[in-house]
């Protein structure tokens, strides 16, 4: 019997979106060099500042595919046969939160925008602590064997 | 001085401000009273531009001086001894606490610095100097790509560096294609946070003297230089200048391309190229063997160069159409049915939905 309404591979893409996405987030801080990351075989792109970053433009595309195509099959059915689980409500808090930021993020990158310095930093650290918070509860999912984001009601 | 310098238009500090309206009255006062009279325009009237007339400028050093006296309050005391950094190989400490009095390229303690270019050019000798500071960028990649926050770009177009929250990492200088700002160690956030293993101290470059333009007064090197040799004003105004200026001497703009675009326009009687490449030849090196591989000796962080330099943020700003375009593609594709389509032959076991 199928128990998931939805592919595996929406749950592998989403992981997958995530964890490239908080390894090129962390080195946008210029810890590869310094670390000695960069001398880690296959990963001396890590010290391409510029790489990295449209790397992470690259992956934040995957990330926003998955979490449209997920949005409209959740509103179009997966709402009636699945629930949200705490920690899964929790995670996709962070996760819409995590968009909204990195979308202010990448809209004031672009040539034409200038905002005051004080949401440059809200929206900078907001990004940077959020991330941080999704590895918390990813973590405290694992270990309490629930990481699930729903399940079948 | 250029030793055939060509006569170039009624583009003048004061001039310029006059036809502004805004120091119109210091017409009839003595010159000695006529700084308290200039003004800028607001950050109001949109990012303010640079233009610095080369054929002009006579490498007196007032400009460099007048740097450093205006920003003084701003340059860093650093406490000693510095913390013994991991790991030590690769975080080496930065100090120009003892060479406050380097003035012949960029430093913590020297914003302004000026480059020297002898050229030959359609037969005529030409001794070029170069006031060299921040090009203040208009897409700055230093401010987009600190991952603090602590660089932006403001309404005014002045890209500032918050030293407050600076954690001295130099992304900003290995970003910036002039790799303008300069570290000093031993100073800043990274003190009060884990000083031996994350941050380096803070980064400092010219900030166009901020607190002057708020009171609406010239930044300190405009306002000092004897030649009037630096302009100020709407950067829509000043590329109209630039290119008036330009064409008035059959000379070349250096900024109004270089990344996109630059908020510090020179305009030069001979080709950037030509200067790129005899440009402060007579200095010492810059800083670090490594940061000026495959540069020209001389050149590198600390030494600007006058090379073409690409829009280096412009593939992020395609990308950004990529980041629109995606969820709306996903938001299709769930109507699509191919969440359904991806999940025929996944008969998956399990009981959750990860």
């Amino acid at each position: 019997m199928q128990v998931r309404p939805y592919s595996a591979w929406i749950s592998r893409l989403f992981i997958l979106a995530v964890a490239s996405l908080t390894l090129t987030g962390f080195m946008q801080m210029p810890l590869a060099k310094r670390y000695y990351v960069t001398m880690v075989p296959g990963l001396a792109w890590t010290g391409d500042f510029f790489l990295v970053h449209k790397l992470h433009y690259l992956l934040a595309t995957l990330l926003l595919f998955v979490v449209g195509l997920v949005v409209v099959n959740w509103i179009k059915g997966w709402n009636r046969q699945l629930s949200l689980t705490p920690l899964g409500m929790a995670r996709v808090g962070v996760v819409a939160g995590l968009v909204v930021s990195g979308g202010l993020r990448v809209y004031r990158n672009l040539p034409g925008v200038t905002l005051h310095p004080m949401a440059i930093l809200t929206i900078e650290w907001v990004h940077l602590v959020l991330v941080m918070v999704l590895g918390v509860l990813a973590l405290v999912a694992l270990l309490r064997n629930c990481s699930a984001y729903a399940v079948r009601k | 001085m250029s030793k055939n310098k060509k006569q170039v238009g009624a583009v003048s500090r004061r001039g310029f401000l006059k036809a502004l309206g805004v120091g119109g009255a210091g017409m009839l006062i003595p010159t000695g009273a006529m700084a308290a009279q200039e003004r800028v325009p607001s950050s109001s009237e949109g990012e303010l531009a640079t233009l610095l007339d080369l054929s002009k400028c006579i490498g007196c050093g007032e400009c460099v001086n007048a740097c450093r006296e205006s920003n003084a309050s701003k340059f860093p005391e650093p406490v000693k001894p510095y913390p013994d950094m991991l790991p030590a190989k690769r975080a080496k400490t930065e100090d120009w606490s003892d060479k406050r009095d380097v003035d012949d390229r960029l430093t913590p303690y020297n914003w302004l610095s000026l480059q020297n270019a002898e050229v030959t050019y359609k037969g005529e000798d030409y001794d070029i100097n170069i006031p060299r500071r921040c090009m203040h960028c208009q897409n700055p990649p230093c401010a987009n790509m600190c991952p603090f926050g602590a660089a932006n770009k403001e309404l005014s177009g002045i890209t500032k560096i918050n030293d407050a929250l600076c954690m001295g990492g130099a992304k900003c200088r290995a970003v910036c294609p002039w790799h303008i700002p300069q570290r000093q160690s031993g100073v800043g956030l990274y003190l009060n946070l884990m000083p031996r293993l994350a941050g380096n101290g803070v980064m400092y470059k010219c900030d166009r003297c901020y607190q002057l333009l708020d009171k609406g007064e010239l930044p300190a090197c405009i306002a000092v230089c004897p030649e009037d040799v630096q302009t100020i004003g709407p950067r829509h105004e000043i590329v109209a200048r630039a290119k008036a200026l330009a064409a008035e001497m059959d000379g070349f703009i250096y900024g109004l391309e270089e990344n996109g675009g630059t908020n510090t326009l020179y305009v030069s009687p001979v080709p950037f190229e030509m200067i790129n490449q005899v440009i402060d030849k007579d200095s010492g090196k810059g800083v670090g063997k490594k940061a000026n591989k495959g540069r020209k000796k001389g050149l590198g962080p600390g030494k600007p160069h006058m090379d073409a330099v690409k829009d280096v943020m412009a593939d992020e700003t395609n990308l950004a159409t990529a980041t629109l375009v995606a969820p709306i593609a996903g938001i299709a594709a769930g109507f699509l049915g191919l969440a359904s389509r991806l999940s025929t032959g996944s008969e998956e076991g399990g009981d959750d939905a990860s």
